[in-house]
């Protein structure tokens, strides 16, 4: 039995869906972009045309939930499957689009560049327990108009998992699917075997922007998944209680699925979301907020009950430095998410709500990652019963250190984090240097650094990406790319 | 020498029956017991102990290696005596008075004879007189004492004490260990050494002993 958390019983969920599926027909959502309005007109929805207010009927909703994949799977470069977006198994990956890093020699935040960007796709495509890159950080030292493309092209030639992305615009779609175009070497390829989930979200309130709608548009074409990114703002620009915040959520997030479902029905996606409630003390999104993860936890099993995978922005930290409330917060989330059987939690290496990355974090949530791994196999048993011969040879040998039963099952019972949590008796651990987590991590970031091997991409592939980037880049007025120089 | 390659990794990798066979093809091909011992395998161990220290094998592997070293030793005890090749050294250990608890004791007995010494193991609540009269009785360079309760702390004085006071200092070493155990305290009541876990209870011995292996 996988173990498993709860929020919601089964009145309050469909009364919390029922009250939404009444916000979309009565309230409406604001659409900015002609063409998706004309879709949504095309099939049913009445348009409030001065206002850019469109009403979704519940057929519309429950048409659009039928043709939604209630499953899929990402392929990494080479073509071979990671993930199966299923039941209610986890997989997770770094928190995405940060501004800043946290500079691992001086301790402080500053914009990230492309060395920053590099660094980082070469450790995560070593960190086991972290299945997808994302496109974790933002370099500044590219034209803004490329910082999004640029991001998913550095990923694509440093490491092979998939990767979880967005497009900042309407035209940065066109090269970041062209690079996939490229890797998968076809349309029905890429259709086949995806590569990428971007993520596309809705202004609370029940907005979409031209831009992100038509990315929704855009990746369902070319059956790209996406991960709706719905981000109620409790008692600022959502209600204040968990349950309102829900019933505007599942209202943001099922009109995503029907803009996706009406283009393309069986465009596959994730149930996703970043909502947080609002500190009105600081006028902050706290991602670390216990109630913020309890929303993400209840409306993934919203996500559920309607049949579609899911994702949320949790585990990560508000903190500012790799500290204990970094920890804390990273960890609390990612237990609930795995209890919750978030599908893809998206949160290791983020700190600073969701603005600052950390490769020192990174190597640390891998630990946490890989200790939820384990949680999430749940008890079972494993050659325990009969239990009366397992006695016998306690008391015989005096231990179980080397027997049979230890020696099969030890290492699926027990998962041994290191080198970055300490579990050394306290001699042992001065013998080694008496070290802190973060000298630990930083010496680990070192390490995977110093043994990165890049992957089995071929050259001419490697070429056509670097072609296909320089090209875009040259529009926006970069000849050369800063990643050449490294 | 291809041979001892061959005994060393099965020792390495755990293996009792192919190191109890190839240990007894290497004495019937005239290998001298001595080198088959020190260059397979006590060199065995010497490995199993760096990865373990590393990190790269756990408790486990160490204990299996261990079992398989001593199923050669059966083999080559009985050459070693009649060629009257002495061991690594013979230490006593025991769980100081008071003291029920030998789990720990247990696992650095194991080691150590995986690191190829002889064991006298007097069990739990040993008494400082019977610690010391089996040393020197049974010629034992090294009283190994371990302890889990705080109470039982003291104990570990009167055995080194006990050394001393029959001027015994330079035949009989003494290292302490055990969860309340620190480096402090076997300092402060005059022990030789402290070992933090059972790996490191075996390299202080050594060093006790001034064997660089």
């Amino acid at each position: 039995m996988k173990p498993s958390v709860s929020f919601l019983s089964k009145e309050l969920l469909e009364r919390i869906v029922s009250e939404a599926r009444d916000v979309l027909a009565d309230v409406g959502v604001e659409v900015h972009n002609n063409d998706v309005i004309a879709l949504l007109s095309d099939h049913g929805a009445r348009v409030d045309t001065a206002k850019n207010r469109v009403f979704l009927p519940g057929d519309l909703i429950d048409r659009a939930l039928s043709t939604a994949p209630r499953s899929f799977k990402l392929y990494d470069a080479l073509g071979q499957e990671t993930h199966d977006f299923a039941s209610d198994q986890t997989y997770f990956t770094p928190g995405s689009a940060a501004i800043y890093v946290l500079d691992s020699d001086t301790g402080k935040m500053r914009a990230s560049t492309t060395d920053d960007y590099v660094k980082y796709a070469r450790i995560i495509s070593q960190l086991p327990y972290i299945a997808s890159q994302s496109t974790s950080m933002v370099p500044s030292d590219v034209p803004e108009r490329i910082s999004d493309s640029y991001r998913l092209y550095l990923s694509l030639i440093s490491g092979c998992k998939p990767v979880v992305t967005g497009a900042f615009t309407i035209e940065a779609f066109e090269v970041m699917k062209d690079l996939q175009l490229i890797v998968r070497g076809s349309g029905d390829a890429l259709r086949a075997r995806p590569l990428t989930v971007f993520s596309c979200c809705p202004t609370a309130p029940l907005k979409w922007s031209d831009v992100t709608s038509q990315n929704v548009v855009d990746c369902a074409r070319y059956s790209i998944p996406v991960e709706y990114i719905s981000m109620p703002l409790s008692g600022f620009v959502a209600p204040v209680t968990i349950v309102g915040s829900l019933v505007q959520h599942t209202a943001e997030t099922l009109s995503g699925v029907v803009i996706s479902q009406l283009t393309n029905p069986g465009a596959p996606a994730l149930y996703g979301g970043s909502p947080a409630i609002f500190d009105v003390r600081y006028e902050t999104t706290p991602m670390g907020a216990v109630e913020t993860m309890m929303i993400d936890c209840a409306y993934s099993e919203i996500g559920h009950y309607l049949g579609l995978p899911t994702q949320a922005y949790i585990s990560l930290s508000d903190a500012k430095q790799l500290d204990a409330q970094a920890g804390l917060e990273s960890s609390l989330g990612a237990t609930l998410a795995t209890l919750a059987g978030i599908n893809e939690v998206s949160g290791p290496g983020m700190l600073d709500f969701e603005s600052c990355f950390s490769l020192e974090k990174l190597v640390v949530d891998n630990e946490i990652c890989g200790m939820m791994q384990r949680l999430g196999q749940g008890i079972v048993p494993r050659d325990d019963f009969p239990a009366v011969p397992h006695f016998q040879e306690l008391l015989a040998e005096q231990h179980l250190l080397i027997s049979e039963h230890t020696r099969r099952h030890l290492r699926t019972e027990h998962y041994f984090p290191g080198p970055v949590i300490d579990r050394a008796n306290r001699s042992r651990w001065h013998e080694e240097g008496a070290t802190t987590l973060r000298e630990r991590a930083s010496r680990e970031v070192q390490r995977l650094l110093s043994e990165y091997e890049p992957y089995d991409l071929a050259d001419e592939m490697r070429g056509e990406l670097g072609q296909r980037m320089t090209s875009e880049a040259q529009r926006w007025d970069m000849d050369r790319l800063p990643h050449e120089e490294l | 020498m291809e041979s001892l390659t061959a005994l060393k990794n099965s020792v390495i990798g755990g293996d009792e029956d192919s190191a109890a066979d190839l240990t007894q093809r290497a004495i019937d091909a005239n290998l001298a017991p001595k080198t088959i011992l020190d260059d397979g395998l006590i060199a065995a161990m010497t490995i199993v102990g760096e990865q373990f220290k590393n990190h790269e094998v756990f408790l486990p592997e160490v204990l299996l290696a261990a079992r398989a070293m001593n199923a050669a030793m059966e083999k080559l005890k009985p050459l070693l005596l009649s060629q009257n090749v002495p061991t690594l050294g013979r230490v006593v250990i025991g769980s100081v008075q008071g003291d029920l608890h030998d789990i720990g004791k247990n696992l650095v007995g194991i080691m150590l004879k995986g690191a190829g010494f002889e064991i006298i193991d007097l069990g739990h609540d040993v008494t400082p007189a019977n610690f010391v009269d089996t040393a020197e009785s049974e010629s034992a360079g090294v009283i190994g004492m371990s302890a889990l309760l705080t109470t039982t702390m003291p104990a570990m004085k009167q055995v080194v004490d006990l050394v001393h006071d029959r001027d015994l200092d330079s035949r009989i070493k003494t290292i302490v260990g055990g969860a309340p155990v620190t480096a402090e305290f076997a300092s402060e009541i005059n022990a030789d050494a402290y070992g933090f876990d059972a790996a490191s209870a075996v390299d202080r011995v050594k060093e006790l002993l001034d064997i660089t292996q």
